[in-house]
């Protein structure tokens, strides 16, 4: 290597120092990142203990019994995502097509659903609905109502990852003699999916989150239990803290598989 | 104007347009073309941009559904059909129609989300219904034609511009259409990797592939055409075999916009 005239070019080892001091600034960084974190959920804790409120007999009592709850969390979310997916294609499906009826049942149905509460659903659907007849038990309920509701924003985001694969993918599978169908499944499907894997991740989480409106339904869920010990014992903020806690770390573990599977999906794209 | 030139190793006519005219909205696009390709023939449309080129190769397969007129690529005719585009009558002789001519575009429009194989072998086992080992063995021998078959197994985003084009021509040549279009098939590209894809396509044309290509490689053109087709303001002004279009042009305009090419 040629430096300038008088300038020596930089030699191997201090190439070698430059690397070293980029790991050491980036490990440095790293280190009081999480340090901030530690302090300020202890800072919290401290506080809680010289109010003479963090009572950890209480929440070491009390603390598994909530979270027996998690599970049907879990289980409702995870049902409920799986049920948006679903009507939200559908509903994608409808407001891409071109027909007039199809386009005008899923238009309404994202208006109405976005226009109107989730715990008024969530209510509509365990104690209006009986009223004409229809009784589902509270579970189902709950899935109906989540369901219902994040289909219809998710729609949107069907939609826009249908329509963000480049036209020309269409065109070239048409001119292969592929009926639309068929271009649809084989072809548009499959990458509008992995544009909205992201997206949709972005809302089970906070479909989990969300999922604690169906403790006013009966659903025995993480919500429900920590709301009901809380009361009877005069604990709330104790419960209170468990659940958060529960919730914070539910969301945590899905991010961190949402980011490994989003990590694989990008494999093919290298 | 007609195709008047029949070299000697040229067929019977296979690809057959009348009269197709192409408005975008109020934009009259297309005038009136009248256009015969016959077996083996390699047709290249040559005009500055704006002139139609790329709208006629799309009219040819109803990517865009012509104003007027009609189309046939061997045994499928189709006529346009504006206003009924989207009935599954017509959308069903349009797709008979694509099965006859392979389409290679600017931008490849491989499929990212399948290995070079998997895009050779998809509409030949879906749409032609091939069973997967003989659609399996087409892909490898035209794979090996343009030279990647070492590349079946890799995904298209690792592949440089000119790897791609190929493999799309792999992919068409996979339908074994009766004729090839191309629309501006190195435009996309970097020009060290102009050259690979137009080795390609000479080879074909040189076996005898019927094709059409809308080019503005103009030595490629002398090289490789049986037949210059130039265009302008939607109209054919001059076709006939290169040596004379390119060189000898007849038309003022095609000499004034040959000239603008000789230049740069």
């Amino acid at each position: 290597m040629q430096g300038a005239v008088g300038i020596p070019s930089p030699s191997g080892s201090v190439l070698e120092e430059l690397k070293q001091a980029d790991r050491r600034g980036r490990r440095r960084w790293t280190i009081r990142f999480w340090a901030t974190w530690a302090v300020l959920v202890g800072l919290l804790l401290v506080f809680l203990w010289f109010t003479n409120n963090l009572q950890l007999d209480w929440i070491a009592e009390n603390g598994p019994l909530i979270l027996t709850g998690a599970g049907v969390t879990v289980v409702v979310s995870v049902a409920s995502i799986i049920l948006a997916s679903g009507l939200a294609l559908l509903g994608a499906l409808g407001r891409l097509s071109r027909s007039p009826v199809l386009n005008g049942i899923a238009s309404l149905y994202v208006s109405l659903v976005r226009g109107t509460p989730l715990i008024v659903q969530v209510y509509f659907i365990f104690f209006a609905l009986p009223q004409i007849g229809l009784v589902l038990p509270a579970i189902p309920s709950g899935i109906l109502a989540l369901g219902f509701n994040y289909g219809a924003y998710m729609t949107e985001i069907f939609r826009a990852g249908i329509q963000a694969v480049p036209r020309g993918q269409q065109e070239a599978a048409s001119a292969l003699g592929m009926p639309e169908r068929m271009v649809f499944r084989r072809i548009v499907l499959p990458q509008a999916f992995r544009i909205v894997t992201p997206a949709i991740g972005n809302e089970f989480i906070a479909m989990i989150k969300d999922s604690s409106l169906v403790s006013f339904i009966t659903v025995q869920e993480l919500f429900w239990y920590a709301r009901t010990r809380g009361t009877v014992e005069a604990r709330t903020l104790q419960a209170m803290a468990i659940a958060a806690a529960f919730y914070w770390a539910l969301t945590i573990l899905f991010s961190f598989f949402q980011e490994r599977l989003e990590r694989r999906m990008a494999r093919g794209d290298q | 104007m007609l195709t008047e030139t029949n070299p000697a190793h040229v067929g019977e006519v296979i690809v057959r347009a009348r009269g197709i005219e192409k408005y975008f909205g109020d934009n009259h696009v297309l005038r009136g073309i009248d256009l015969d390709v016959r077996k083996r023939e390699a047709v290249m449309v040559i005009g500055r941009s704006g002139s139609g080129k790329t709208t006629l190769l799309r009219c040819l397969n109803f990517l865009e559904e012509p104003t007027a007129g009609w189309v046939e690529i061997d045994d499928v005719r189709v006529n346009a059909s504006p206003l009924h585009a989207h009935d599954r009558a017509h959308q069903e002789r349009v797709r008979r129609l694509r099965l006859n001519a392979g389409m290679l575009f600017q931008e490849f429009n491989l499929f990212p989300h399948m290995s070079v194989l998997a895009n050779c072998i998809e509409a030949p086992i879906r749409v032609r219904r091939l069973d997967r080992a003989h659609a399996v063995e087409l892909a490898e021998e035209y794979l090996g034609k343009v030279g990647l078959i070492e590349k079946r197994d890799e995904y298209p985003a690792r592949l440089s511009g000119g790897q791609k084009q190929r493999v799309a021509i792999a992919r068409a040549l996979c339908m074994e259409p009766k004729v090839l279009l191309f629309d501006e098939p190195t435009s996309a590209l970097d020009p060290e990797l102009v050259g690979e894809v137009l080795h390609v396509m000479e080879q074909l044309a040189h076996e005898g592939t019927t094709m059409i290509v809308v080019t503005h490689e103009m030595h490629f053109a002398r090289e490789a055409a049986d037949t210059v087709v130039f265009m302008e303001e939607g109209a054919i002004l001059e076709s006939g075999p290169p040596e004379q279009v390119l060189s000898a042009p007849r038309d003022e305009r095609t000499r004034r916009f040959l000239r603008r090419f000789l230049d740069t």
